[in-house]
């Protein structure tokens, strides 16, 4: 099925050159003329009302063109169209240390800086809540109907209750996860322009252009078709800029207002405030299995700390349940998850958005049961296998997967049977596996149109041009449908032409979340492609595709355009209904589910408490892989932002009185991402199972592959020096205490 | 990006153009050398200098010489050069591995000596942007008036961060300030103050010229160990930084000790070593020695917020401080 040089071929990027030779364009590296540039003034309080702003000194200075604030905009956006709970600049009042109150438009970004301190704003402090379920009575956010919850989900699958009495054994736990973040290399940049047509321009780093110009519409009161939303390279979002933000209204703003293009690039700081990180979960778990190794029963009660806006924590508060059954199936299940609003930068979706948290959870509770049982635990979770094109005990279809695959690959890799327990002390292996979406199959607001299109157009020259909406976050989605245009049309990567994310030039996609543009987008590349192929070997009466000279290729386009006419075709992705039979059971519900399996080599430093990892082996079943040598970057990259979270990078709020609710060192310097030093060696490995509703068979690998990276660390630190850790990050100040207090117990 | 405020930079080529420009702007002005710590200083507004004098382009400043009996090293060279120096590999190891423990290799080729031993000291309520400073409340150090580590408005106890100074400090160095007005040597822990606000005796119009670090008594052999603690393998800043010194005879009975801790207060601590004098180095005297340090620190909250476990690892890294010097015997074998 896969060709020399399209689908499966190991090839480079199309933009990598271009990358590497500095001559991409990113956001900021734009420069319009006549352009200001644009700083937000930011809230010092946690919780407080805005009594008055004063901007007057600002605008007086020389260079400063324009100030706005709040009141101008006073239409509230959000992604999930049911929880629209923030404005670009507060209105009356602030929601968190970070939160934009106010931003100026200035000839150079020093000026606009000095205006910022000209400007003075008188609060009302308001008593402020840090933690999910603290303080009720001082609301948050407006949007919470009860206390400060932004969703409750409750949801029970058969009797979890009697299967846990029933089971032989259980295991009951409490499971922290802390705040990581996304930290994209490049800051989040913005730049609006609005023209004497009263068209405006917004470019910008999004992953979600298409939300942002429906977002932009509604807040600025512009018609839809007076808006083009552009999106340029993005250096890394990891679902970072995944919705609106105060920046690309505010740049709209003050450019309406000035007549000039605005830029606005946030500073470090401001990406750390702009957050939408992983949300922080405390997760009861209780799980139960009888003798042999059936998995009967998984309780979970999840308290999940939103931040000051919704984001899309709806969606969370669903995810941290739905997303946890498979590949390891079980007979009765039950999750109560409820998110709230607290004083501090809002949280989102993560890379693995909503199931990261839980599956550490419960891939821990599997290792404990597997061992209380004398069991392997890769026997365990294949005994449990969810089977290939079953239904899961929430409803979720799933098609193909290869979770005996995956779990004999990382096993074999590693010589787990060879090795397992025989490490000695301090040093171990661990296990763990997982399942994600490839797409979710409802968007994000409910309509009837495709998910994504692709239009191809075929040049008597030979070159192929794609449009797509799809967001290219560095990820490699230009370059999947360059390959898909080969593997259909014959012709050489060079030969295409890839144009995507620009309203005005490309079909919508709904954007780079979910993991679901390889498949959607793949389905709708192909169908395009099939039908301009078909048109041209009528009319040539050639098959196309290799091997194929560039001449004869030539000849056959112009054959078929001289019958044709020009050659142009499209190609949709539509999501068909799927999901439980439930309210709530098309949340989850996926055309097609990856799944991954982690082994993790551990050391742990006995007298400091630091642990090292020595090496991960990950296998992923992708599908198949279009690209083999994206697909390993994107399980490396995962399993790497996996490990990263084990013992490094966590959101630290201040506790003492003078930093509570400060964020503890908004900086690349104390949010400690690992460098290559802290990195270990990563072995990828492919797994193909090909699902029936991805394009070639393809599946997701941009997510999955970090799930279990976590819970196999997790696992290998109990193989090597026999604690269980329950509270991410494991810090080596927490892993000393926990060694010191497993010595006493002694 | 983070924006500097306005300044005037100076680009001297000589040494009396550097003093003569700090005499004529005294507290007005700051030096930068490789502008590591100056510029994200600037950045995050903790000084507001109207002079910036820049040492890249002075000639006669940087270099490693050999003398009979010491080896001096010019404050513009980079830690990167002392690092890989092999003049410096032999006559003082401990100081090429403390100074490949600095920051991480970009920030190694750039920042020099004399920076890292005039590093501003470094604290979590400081070493932040203006706006997260002024979310704080501002701290006694700059803009504020309550040191929110001691709780008190008097004593700023901001960590000295420099892990060149440990060693060092252990290898008894000394260095050379110059001024318009003269030349005065000083050892370098006498350079050293207890005040976070600023940690070092220089005064305007001062310059750090050159470090001057004696060579071995050829009678006795100098072991030099080196221990950082840090989160990640590179980049961080020391939660502490531990060095340590031994010359001993062929039994290894130790003649004379130095023990140094670098980034638990202001000024970097030396512990009492005289009663090691005599004593055979091994594992007992390394483990009586890492008690003995232990009892005597007190980490604070300045830059970790986790005092009790920094407490019980400097008991840790000065065993390995030690036995990081023991091992250069067996490299030395
Ligand atoms: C991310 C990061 C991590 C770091 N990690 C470490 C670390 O782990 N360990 C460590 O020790 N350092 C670390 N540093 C600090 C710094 O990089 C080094 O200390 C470096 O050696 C400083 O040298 P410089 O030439 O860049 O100093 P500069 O920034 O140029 O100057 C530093 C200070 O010294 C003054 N100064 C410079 N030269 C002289 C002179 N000749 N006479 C008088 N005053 C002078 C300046 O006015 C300034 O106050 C780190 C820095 C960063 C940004
Ligand atoms: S020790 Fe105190 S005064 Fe000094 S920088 Fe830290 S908080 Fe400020």
């Amino acid at each position: 099925m896969t060709s020399e040089h399209g689908v499966g071929k190991r090839q480079r990027k199309i933009d990598g050159l271009d990358k590497a030779t500095g001559r991409t364009q990113y956001a900021d590296d734009i420069a319009l003329p006549g352009m200001l540039h644009a700083k937000i003034k930011r809230s010092t309080r946690a919780h407080a009302h805005i009594l008055s702003i004063d901007c007057t000194k600002a605008l007086a200075i020389p260079g400063v063109y324009a100030v706005v604030t709040g009141e101008e905009m006073p239409v509230k956006y959000g992604v999930i169209p049911w929880t629209k709970d923030e404005y670009p600049l507060c209105v009356s009042k602030v929601r968190y240390i970070g939160d934009a109150v106010a931003a100026v438009a200035a000839i150079d970004e020093e000026t606009a800086n000095q205006a910022l301190k000209a400007i003075h704003v008188v609060y009302e402090d308001l008593p402020a809540v840090f933690n999910p379920g603290e303080n009720p009575d001082s609301k948050v956010n407006e949007k919470a109907k009860v206390d400060n919850i932004t969703k409750h989900v409750a949801l029970t699958f058969g009797d979890v209750d009697q299967a846990l009495q029933d089971s032989d054994v259980v295991v009951d736990n409490t499971f922290v996860f802390s705040n990581t973040t996304h930290t994209p290399i490049e800051p989040h940049c913005a730049i609006g322009d609005y023209n004497a047509r009263g068209m405006l321009t917004v470019t910008s780093s999004t992953q979600v252009p298409h939300y942002l110009h429906r977002a932009l519409a509604e807040v600025l009161e512009l018609p839809e078709n007076h808006i083009r939303v552009i999106q340029p390279a993005v250096g890394g979002a990891f679902g970072g800029k995944s919705e609106p933000f105060d920046l690309e209204f505010i740049v709209a703003k003050l450019s309406m207002k000035t007549g000039r293009p605005v830029k606005c690039l946030y500073t470090r700081e401001e990406v750390f405030y702009a957050h939408r990180g992983r949300h922080p979960m405390r997760m009861h778990f209780r799980c139960g299995a009888s003798k042999d190794g059936r998995i009967k029963a998984v309780k979970s009660k999840i308290d999940i700390d939103g931040g000051a806006y919704a984001s899309f924590g709806m969606i969370t508060a669903f995810y941290a349940g739905q997303l946890l059954t498979g590949p390891v199936g079980f007979d009765s299940y039950a999750f109560d998850a409820t998110r709230y609003y607290t004083n501090k930068p809002a949280c989102g979706p993560k890379r693995g958005h909503g199931s990261v948290q839980p599956r550490f959870a419960l891939e821990v509770h599997l290792d404990m049961i597997a061992e209380k049982l004398g069991l392997d635990p890769i026997e365990l979770r294949k005994r449990n296998a969810v089977p290939e094109g079953s239904v899961t005990v929430n409803g979720m279809q799933v098609g193909s997967l290869g979770l005996a695959e995956c779990l004999d690959a990382v096993a074999n890799a590693s010589e787990w049977y060879a090795r397992k327990g025989k490490l000695g002390f301090g040093r171990g292996l661990g296990v763990a596996s997982s399942m994600y979406i490839s797409g979710t199959n409802y968007p994000v607001y409910p309509n009837e149109m495709p998910q994504c299109a692709v239009q191809v157009k075929v040049d008597r020259s030979g070159r192929v041009t794609l449009f797509c909406g799809a967001s290219d976050i560095g990820q490699g989605s230009n370059s999947v449908l360059a390959y898909i245009a080969c593997e259909e049309l014959g012709v050489e990567l060079d030969d295409v032409c890839v144009v995507t994310s620009d309203t005005d030039l490309t079909p919508v996609d709904l954007g780079a979340y979910s993991s679901r543009v390889t498949l959607m987008m793949g389905i709708a590349a192909k169908e395009a492609c099939r039908e301009i192929r078909m048109k041209v070997e009528v009319a040539s009466e050639i098959p196309l595709g290799p091997p194929f000279s560039k001449g004869e290729r030539q000849q056959a386009f112009r054959a078929a355009e001289a019958k044709f006419g020009a050659l142009c075709a499209t190609g949709n992705y539509r999501t068909t209904p799927r999901g439980g039979d439930y309210k709530g059971g098309t949340i989850g519900a996926s055309p097609a589910y990856s799944c991954t399996a982690h082994i993790a080599d551990v050391s742990v430093d006995i007298d400091t408490g630091f642990i090292k990892v020595n090496k991960i082996w990950v296998a992923h079943d992708c599908g198949k892989a279009i690209n083999p040598i994206l697909a390993e970057g994107q399980i490396e990259g995962s399993t790497y932002m996996g490990a990263a979270e084990v013992n490094l990078e966590e959101m630290v709020y201040g506790d003492d009185e003078v930093r509570r609710g400060m964020l503890v060192g908004p900086s690349l310097l104390d949010y400690r991402i690992p460098t290559s030093m802290d990195t270990p060696p990563i072995q990828a490995m492919i797994v193909e199972k090909p699902d029936d509703n991805g394009p070639y068979g393809a599946k997701e690998a941009g997510e999955g592959p970090l799930h279990s990276t976590i819970p196999a660390i997790a696992n290998a630190i109990y193989d090597a020096v026999g604690i269980r850790l329950f509270e991410l990050p494991f810090s080596p100040n927490k892993v000393l205490r926990a060694l010191q207090e497993k010595e006493r117990a002694h | 990006m983070l924006r500097m405020q306005p300044f005037t930079a100076h680009y001297p080529t000589t040494l009396d153009d550097v003093t003569a420009l700090l005499d004529a702007h005294g507290a007005s002005a700051m030096i930068c050398a490789g502008g590591t710590d100056v510029v994200p200083n600037l950045k995050h507004e903790l000084f507001a200098p109207e002079h910036v004098i820049h040492l890249a382009h002075v000639h006669g400043l940087h270099g490693i010489t050999e003398h009979s009996d010491k080896i001096t090293i010019g404050s513009t060279t980079t830690i990167d050069a002392i690092a890989s120096n092999n003049l410096l590999q032999t006559h003082a190891p401990g100081l090429c591995d403390a100074a490949s423990h600095v920051a991480g290799p970009q920030l190694r080729r750039m920042g020099t000596l004399g920076g890292n031993l005039c590093l501003d000291t470094r604290c979590l309520y400081y070493n932040q942007t203006y706006f997260w400073r002024e979310a704080l409340g501002f701290c006694l150090k700059k803009d504020g008036t309550t040191c929110h580590v001691t709780q008190t408005g008097k004593r700023c106890v901001a960590a000295s961060s420099n892990d060149t100074a440990t060693m060092l400090i252990c290898l008894d160095a000394k260095v050379d300030l110059v001024a318009k007005s003269g030349l005065r040597t000083l050892s370098l822990i006498d350079f050293y103050k207890a005040d976070g606000m600023k940690n070092n005796v220089l005064s305007p119009g001062e310059l750090l010229l050159r470090v001057h670090v004696p060579k071995a008594d050829s009678t006795i052999k100098r072991l030099e160990g080196f221990a950082k603690l840090r989160h990640r393998s590179s980049i961080d800043y020391p939660m502490l930084s531990v060095g340590v010194r031994f010359d001993v005879d062929d039994d290894l009975q130790i003649k004379n000790a130095r023990a140094t801790l670098n980034a638990l207060a202001a000024k970097p601590k030396v512990i009492q070593t005289d009663w090691l004098t005599g004593i055979r180095l091994d594992e007992a005297t390394i483990n009586q020695l890492a008690d003995y340090t232990y009892a005597r620190c007190t980490p604070l909250t300045n830059i970790c917020d986790d005092p009790d476990w920094r407490k019980e690892m400097v008991r840790v890294y000065m065993k390995r401080a030690c036995q990081n010097a023991l091992a250069r015997l067996e490299a030395r074998a």
